[in-house]
């Protein structure tokens, strides 16, 4: 049941985009008589200014990101919150990627490769991690291209209130399957 | 805030690595990363273009105005600053479906163009607006329906069984993410600057 759900959404999914290039411009064109390729060169013109005006903020918080990874500090970190985990019954196989995911893309998919590898893709560890890669995002990265885009510079509350979805987001992965899955 | 983790981050990469043997790692790492957010950002500039074009065409047709007015009763919650039919609300919805329908790739120029038409509200340039906090948390928590490609990929037969649970578990991800920016908005800590001060004179403060 569930599995042809998932199947009929993710060959829907394939649609999608062609259907919105086709379907916007048909009904700019129908209703409103819109000049579609001229509006659509306007448009894309702020591709460019757009991607370079975040180079900035993406060397600046990539360049962090990458060499904090390379140090072993997330290691470290690890075994400073294993008892504090323990006590809360999160399994120490998933906060790698937990505290991986906010802030690399790349890396956490690299863990969450390992841990179906070493685990099998049935484990309730890759169960888990799919759960937590699938429910958030990378946090520091989508700040600095949205933020950066604009020039935006002090983010206020952007980062506790983000930090703290992202652990709502982990724990509630590991409870859930916990409790759905077997 | 972002001054402190960033230095943060860099400073502990270093001591870290003095003393695991790690520091040529480090700076190696410095330099890839360098040179790989201008690939990422470069490599954007094709996609950013067309979906930006396809949304020029969805606004000069009226279509981001309609849909900007069947969401008014959410969106007018979210967003009070905003006013309800503001184009930002348009692509802010636009890029809200495309993440949920796990379309990374149109959701990044949607979401940039959303930005772009919140910065043209807000007073303090180089400061966030409530409603770009918003925005970003939300964001960042996404609410998807649809599993990335990889995971499926990855998952194989397993990835209906996480279906549900990642659906459930992105939800309470975008609850929290709603209520610690409705809440951290309030405090001192993160206050605006003062409405009378030149946005240039509060660029010597912090946060």
């Amino acid at each position: 049941m569930i599995e042809s759900i998932l199947q009929g959404m993710n060959e829907f999914a394939k649609y999608i985009i062609p259907l919105l290039l086709v379907g916007i411009p048909m009904y700019a064109l129908a209703a409103r008589k819109v000049k579609v390729y001229e509006v659509f060169v306007v448009g894309a013109k702020d591709g460019f200014t757009i991607a370079v005006r975040i180079i900035p903020y993406l060397v600046a918080i990539l360049v962090a990101v990458g060499m904090f990874r390379a140090s072993g500090a997330l290691e470290l970190l690890l075994n400073l919150l294993a008892p504090v985990l323990n006590f809360i019954g999160f399994p120490p196989e998933n906060l790698p990627l937990a505290l991986m995911r906010p802030l690399s893309g790349s890396g956490s998919l690299g863990l969450l490769t390992d841990l179906v590898n070493e685990h099998g893709a049935d484990s309730m560890q890759a169960k888990i991690g799919a759960t937590m890669f699938g429910s958030s995002e990378t946090t520091f990265y989508v700040l600095a291209v949205y933020f950066g885009s604009v020039g935006v510079v002090r983010s206020r509350h952007a980062i506790p209130a983000g930090l703290f979805a992202d652990a709502v987001g982990a724990l509630s992965a590991v409870y859930l399957c916990q409790l759905l899955l077997r | 805030m972002l001054n402190y983790i960033w230095f943060g981050m860099m400073a502990i990469a270093v001591v870290v690595g003095i003393f695991t043997g790690n520091i040529e790692a480090v700076t190696q790492a410095a330099i890839d990363m360098a040179k790989v957010s201008v690939e990422i950002a470069i490599g954007l500039i094709g996609i950013m273009a067309l979906w930006l074009g396809i949304m020029k065409i969805a606004e000069e047709s009226g279509l981001i105005r309609i849909i900007a007015r069947g969401l008014k009763p959410i969106t007018l919650r979210l967003f009070p600053d905003v006013p309800a039919d503001h184009p930002a609300i348009g692509s802010i919805v636009l890029n809200m479906s495309a993440n949920i329908l796990g379309l990374g790739n149109a959701a990044t120029p949607l979401g940039l163009k959303a930005m772009e038409e919140l910065q043209e509200l807000n007073p303090h340039k180089e400061t966030a607006s409530n409603a770009m906090v918003m925005f970003l948390a939300i964001n960042t928590s996404s609410v998807q329906l649809i599993l990335p490609a990889t995971v499926v990929a990855l998952m194989g037969a397993t990835a209906s069984e996480i279906f549900i649970t990642t659906i459930l578990a992105t939800l309470c991800s975008t609850i929290a993410a709603i209520a610690a920016v409705k809440f951290l908005e309030k405090r001192k800590r993160f206050a605006l600057p003062e409405p009378e001060a030149k946005p240039e004179a509060a660029g010597e403060s912090d946060d």
